[in-house]
């Protein structure tokens, strides 16, 4: 614990003016933190002397944890710092999500203390777990790089836990204010922004879920007074921090007026029962093993199995779209879902003016998901959360309803209706994640129109970051392993591919591209007309003929739908065959994939998970009238018509995968996928991932050939 | 002599303009055109051998250059070859041991082909092997006893020896002739009735409940399944589609008139597939003799997967598939490339085809290859018409069944023409 009170000192100096003029405060909070730790455990030990939290004693507990902020402190008010520095080297891990009383007393102090909240600081809409808070919070901590508080940190590590949350600090600020509101305002504001620019600058974050899982024991001391004053504290802490959270993002892109008004809003919550009341349960089960229950939630919910008579009964009857189930199914895939194709759509279109709580631009995607016309991780991606944008933009929260819940639930409903049309690729799910959690985030306290902005803001500002710049990072790293002379192939249409081979010809490199394509959708042909238009030397070719052509290849480029954490590359169906010919004759293999398409999933075969495509693509064979043989037999019981969309690539036939964060070696990539998922809980932490693979890449230099 | 002009032009031209599909059907009509060349030949009162050689050369390499990726023809030619020097051995021999050759030369056909000497031939065989095969354990053994009787014939290659023989016994000069045409129609035989033997043995390499994956479609893989379905045995079949030419459509549709489970996939989806499936059965083009194979297109992809997940890969092979060539850059030089638009529509493509680069070559290239080859190291078992055999073996079985002077047919165009 006391580390990690020695990190809160680490807090930025703005802070501690913060504190100073918060003064008061401090001496609260230094009873709040003991408590904390505890809180979770609240029933555990009511023994616990409160004396030495509300004393100045309680610092002494945590004496390191003082000196720190001096030294870090350039800015003008020491004074003022040392009180507050207290209340700033908080822990508060992941724990503050559980507070879920009311104090009276303390809470407007408290609220420095609480830590938390699972939003991510800048820009990483990784965050995943919006759903489950306490998970969130408790996950991660993030060590702040700037300069002056390295430093301190070195001091403090032998307790074990260094991190200063950036979050915290934002949550002190907000905390602060609260009690001051008057007075700081303008101090805040400059705050916030230079805030922002350190977040931006680089925050690296750690899992704490072990060293809370140790410090538990620690805190069983506390009193109920004590317990209920941290947990308020937490609980407004909290709300400050999705003020802020939800904000931050924004604030990043215009800090201006709106930052002003967040705290404000925030110092609303603590004082909302609702909110006590929600999260309260989740904290009271979690007791002493909520970190390892956490990790459980982290966990993918397994996947809907349709061999399970009881339950896609119950799937059928919420179901919008009326699916008949195909006649031949294919044993081994009887947990996949397998519909009659082609049903659905004039179906649906009558029920068009029917579908009430539909928004129409879902509805549009959903159709479009249905017939086809968008495909390719990254459009669908973009298409689902434009659409969602739409139906913000036009949601009004029902009377007696909060939003948060309400749009939540309404965002569930728009996701489970595009599942009907088409099952969820990886990245959606991402991204689906990504939007709830904000939802989540959202400051009771905002008012309608402005919790919509900022969830548009998030979401445009997702597409930006995790889909578009994404890719243009990804062009840049991937145009350096192209050279004069390669004979670069590619399977399929990779959006990200495709534009790497653009930009390398537009960089003038002289090469031949070979696309190769599989029935049933043949997408290479589109591609090859892109690429020809624009002057690329290309041949094209089936993915039977892969081995054929593989010897004159020096460089094999491939999309993927996701990367799960075990290295498996989860793509188009045929780009294992691809990989394995172009491993078994040495051809490096790249793996371009944008890093919010990565899932903490495992997979080790194709069939587990996998979405079927329209069986009748398999009988009939486009542009070849000739070829009919099956005509007459799709009826038949014995056969069936097997059409994969996707299939799983082991890692060892991967050279490397080109993300946002750079260029991994797929051996060392296992690692740093699940360093990256783990990130995406925490947000932040995708920083460190790509320092990770900075420094791999310095050891190991990313050398595909002799060359 | 115009007669069979006609026919062999004829035949050529269907083998330039690839007319013929399979290499079965290529081998038996490769067979009864040489087997109507060799009774149109004249023969001579002397060298008998030498002129039904020659002129089956002749024929065997305008055959040859019209297909040269089918290997069927050439293999056949080589059989052809090969036979006509066992019968001109074996009378040889026969006559010098002062055997009745009228009794023996019958039984000597069976003999030569099957490799298992007849007992009261005995001595014509093992002096036929000595002289035309490569040394074998068992050759030397059984050479043992006869080394005196048959020192001459074993001293060099079949055309001299067979000039200096029929010299000698100008007496048998039908006979040879004869014994020729009754040994090819044996040949013939044997390609019609390759399938049923290879898929007599069905049953002993399915079992119940078995998965299979086949790619594309092979009549030999088509009765190799429905003999052991025939043999009650219940399983699934998986059929990869085999672009571009979707013949596995045509196998999934034969498969499922006989009351097979099938189930079609996309080629692309072998990979995902294989590790439900508990063994491999395809067709081959040619086996070449280091145990490789010439594959439809596709294969050599389905071997890598299947050898990833352990999967046996089987090759079915009618002996007429035997190629006593060694492989050498196979993917280039035994393979054809096939029209480019059975990949992309021209129409549709129309518009891409004008692009050019600077020097004039087009910017878009389609290839459509036939073959794949499969290294033998991919392959677990071939199943021909004399049994399973390991890749390994392949050598072995060519030895049987083609003589040494003959693996390259151009090389006496002198003596051809």
């Amino acid at each position: 614990m006391d580390p990690r009170r020695s990190a809160r000192t680490v807090s930025d100096p703005k802070v501690r003016q913060v504190g100073f003029f918060t003064q008061p405060p401090p001496p609260d909070r230094s009873i709040s933190d003991p408590p904390r730790h505890h809180d979770p455990i609240q029933s555990s030990s009511p023994s616990s002397p409160p004396v030495n939290d509300h004393s100045p004693s309680g610092n002494s507990l945590s004496p390191v944890m003082i000196p720190p902020p001096r030294h870090h402190s350039d800015t003008l008010l020491r004074t003022a710092l040392q009180a507050t520095s207290p209340t700033t080297s908080f822990p508060y891990s992941a724990r503050t999500v559980t507070v879920p009383q009311e104090n009276d007393d303390v809470s407007s102090f408290s609220p420095g203390r609480r830590v938390v909240s699972g939003k991510s600081p800048s820009s990483f809409p990784g965050v995943k777990a919006s759903s489950v808070p306490a998970s969130e919070l408790t996950t991660v901590s993030v060590v702040n790089l700037p300069p002056g508080i390295s430093v301190d940190f070195s001091a403090y590590k032998e307790f074990g836990m260094v991190r200063v949350s950036l979050l915290d600090e934002h949550q002190l600020k907000v905390s602060c204010f609260i009690i001051l509101k008057t007075c700081a305002m303008k101090h805040l504001h400059a705050e916030k922004e230079k805030l922002t620019a350190e977040k931006s600058g680089g925050a690296a974050v750690e899992v704490q879920n072990d060293q809370l899982a140790r410090s538990k024991p620690l805190k069983e001391k506390t009193s109920k007074a004590e317990r209920r004053a941290l947990q308020e504290a937490q609980r407004a802490a909290k709300a400050a921090a999705k003020a802020e959270g939800s904000k931050a993002p924004a604030a990043a892109s215009k800090v201006g007026p709106s930052a002003n008004t967040k705290p404000s809003k925030a110092a609303k919550p603590p004082s909302q029962k609702n909110d006590g009341s929600q999260v309260a349960p989740s904290e009271k089960k979690g007791g002493d093993r909520a970190p390892e229950k956490d990790r459980k939630k982290d966990a993918p919910h397994p996947r809907m199995q349709y061999d399970d008579a009881s339950r896609v009964e119950k799937a059928k009857k919420r179901a919008v779209v009326k699916q008949t189930e195909a006649r031949n199914r294919v044993e081994l895939f009887r947990h996949l879902p397998q519909y009659e194709h082609g049903t659905q759509l004039p179906d649906l279109e009558t029920k068009f003016f029917e579908l009430n709580p539909m928004h129409p631009a879902v509805y549009k995607v959903g159709l479009q998901y249905l017939s086809g016309d968008i495909c390719g991780g990254n459009a669908r991606c973009i298409a689902m959360l434009q659409a969602f944008k739409e139906a913000i933009k036009d949601y009004l929260t029902p009377p007696e309803k909060t939003l948060i819940r309400d749009l939540t639930a309404r965002i569930s409903s728009y996701v489970s209706f595009l599942i009907e049309c088409r099952p969820l690729s990886i990245s959606m799910g991402n991204a689906i994640k990504f939007l709830k959690s904000q939802i989540a985030k959202l400051p009771l306290s905002l008012s309608e129109s402005e919790a919509k902005a900022s969830l548009m803001l998030d979401i445009d500002r997702f597409i930006n970051e995790k889909i578009i710049l994404a890719d243009k990072v990804i062009v840049k790293h991937a145009v350096t392993k192209i050279r004069d002379g390669d004979v670069l192939l590619t399977y399929g249409a990779s959006s990200a591919v495709e534009m790497i081979l653009l930009h390398a010809h537009e960089l003038g490199k002289q090469f031949r591209v070979v696309v190769v394509d599989s029935r049933p959708k043949l997408e290479g042909q589109l591609l090859l007309r892109r690429l020809v238009r624009k002057g690329l030397s290309c041949t094209y070719t089936h993915v039977n003929a892969v081995s054929c052509i593989m010897h004159e290849v020096t460089r094999v480029f491939l999309g993927a739908s996701s990367v799960l954490s075990n290295g498996t590359v989860y793509s188009r169906v045929g780009t294992a065959c691809v990989a394995m010919v172009a491993h078994a004759l040495h051809v490096p293999v790249l793996v371009c994939c944008e890093a919010y398409k990565f899932h903490e999933r495992v997979q080790l075969d194709s069939i587990c998970s996998n979405e079927l495509g329209n069986p009748d693509a398999i009988s009939k064979v486009s542009g070849r009238e000739e070829i009919s043989y099956l005509d007459g037999l799709v009826n038949s019981d014995n056969l069936q018509l097997l059409n994969l969309i996707y299939d799983a690539t082991p890692s060892d036939y991967v050279s490397m995968v080109i993300t946002d964060y750079g260029m991994l070696l797929c051996l060392l990539g296992l690692t740093i996928v699940e360093e990256l998922t783990m990130v995406k809980a925490c947000g932040g932490a995708a920083h460190k991932c790509a320092r990770h693979c900075e420094r791999i890449s310095k050891r190991t230099p990313m050398v595909l050939d002799g060359s | 002599m115009p007669d069979t002009q006609a026919l062999v032009n004829d035949f050529l031209n269907q083998l330039k303009k690839r007319k013929i599909e399979g290499s079965q059907a290529t081998a038996k009509q490769t067979a009864e055109l040489l087997r109507s060349v060799i009774s149109q030949t004249r023969v001579p009162y002397t060298n008998q051998a030498g002129a039904l050689i020659d002129s089956v050369k002749a024929v065997g390499e305008r055959l040859i250059a019209a297909n040269p990726v089918e290997l069927a023809v050439g293999n056949i030619v080589r059989r052809v070859l090969h036979i006509i020097r066992e019968e001109d051995v074996s009378l040889t021999t026969a006559a010098m041991a002062g055997l009745n050759l009228s009794a023996v030369s019958d039984d000597e056909d069976d003999a030569d082909r099957d490799d298992r000497p007849v007992l009261s031939a005995a001595a014509v065989a093992a002096a036929s092997r000595s002289t035309l095969r490569p040394p074998s354990l068992q050759t030397l053994l059984e050479d043992v006893p006869d080394s005196a009787a048959v020192p001459h014939t074993s001293s060099s290659g079949g055309d001299s020896e067979g000039k200096s023989k029929s010299a000698d016994k100008s007496s048998r000069s039908r006979k040879l002739k004869h014994d020729v045409i009754e040994a090819v129609n044996e040949l013939i035989q044997d390609i019609n009735t390759c399938h049923e033997q290879i898929a007599e043995q069905a049953v002993e390499h399915i079992h119940q409940n078995e998965v299979i994956l086949t790619l594309g479609s092979s009549r030999t893989v088509l009765e190799f399944l429905c003999a052991a379905k025939e043999k009650k045995r219940s399983f699934r079949v998986f059929v990869a589609e085999g672009a571009p030419r979707y013949q596995g459509h045509l196998l999934a549709k034969e498969l499922v008139a006989r009351g097979l489970q099938t189930t079609l996939i996309t080629d692309s989806a072998v990979f995902a597939m294989i590790s439900r499936v508990n063994m491999v059965i395809v067709g081959a083009h040619a086996v070449m003799a280091n145990g490789g194979v010439i594959a439809p297109v596709g294969l050599n992809m389905v071997a890598l997967a299947a050898q990833k997940h352990a999967v046996p890969f089987v090759v079915l092979a009618g002996s007429h598939k035997l190629c006593p060539l060694y492989p050498h850059n196979p993917e280039v030089l035994l393979n054809e490339l096939r029209s480019p638009s059975e990949l992309l529509d021209f129409g549709e493509f129309s518009d891409c085809m004008d692009f050019g680069s600077g020097n004039g070559a087009p910017l878009l290239h389609v290839v459509n290859p036939t073959f794949d080859y499969v290294p033998p190291k991919l392959v677990s078992l071939f199943i021909t018409d004399t049994g399973g055999h390991n890749p390994s073996y392949m050598y072995r079985l060519i030895a049987d069944y083609y003589s040494a002077d003959d693996l390259v047919v151009q090389r006496r165009p002198t003596s051809g023409n």
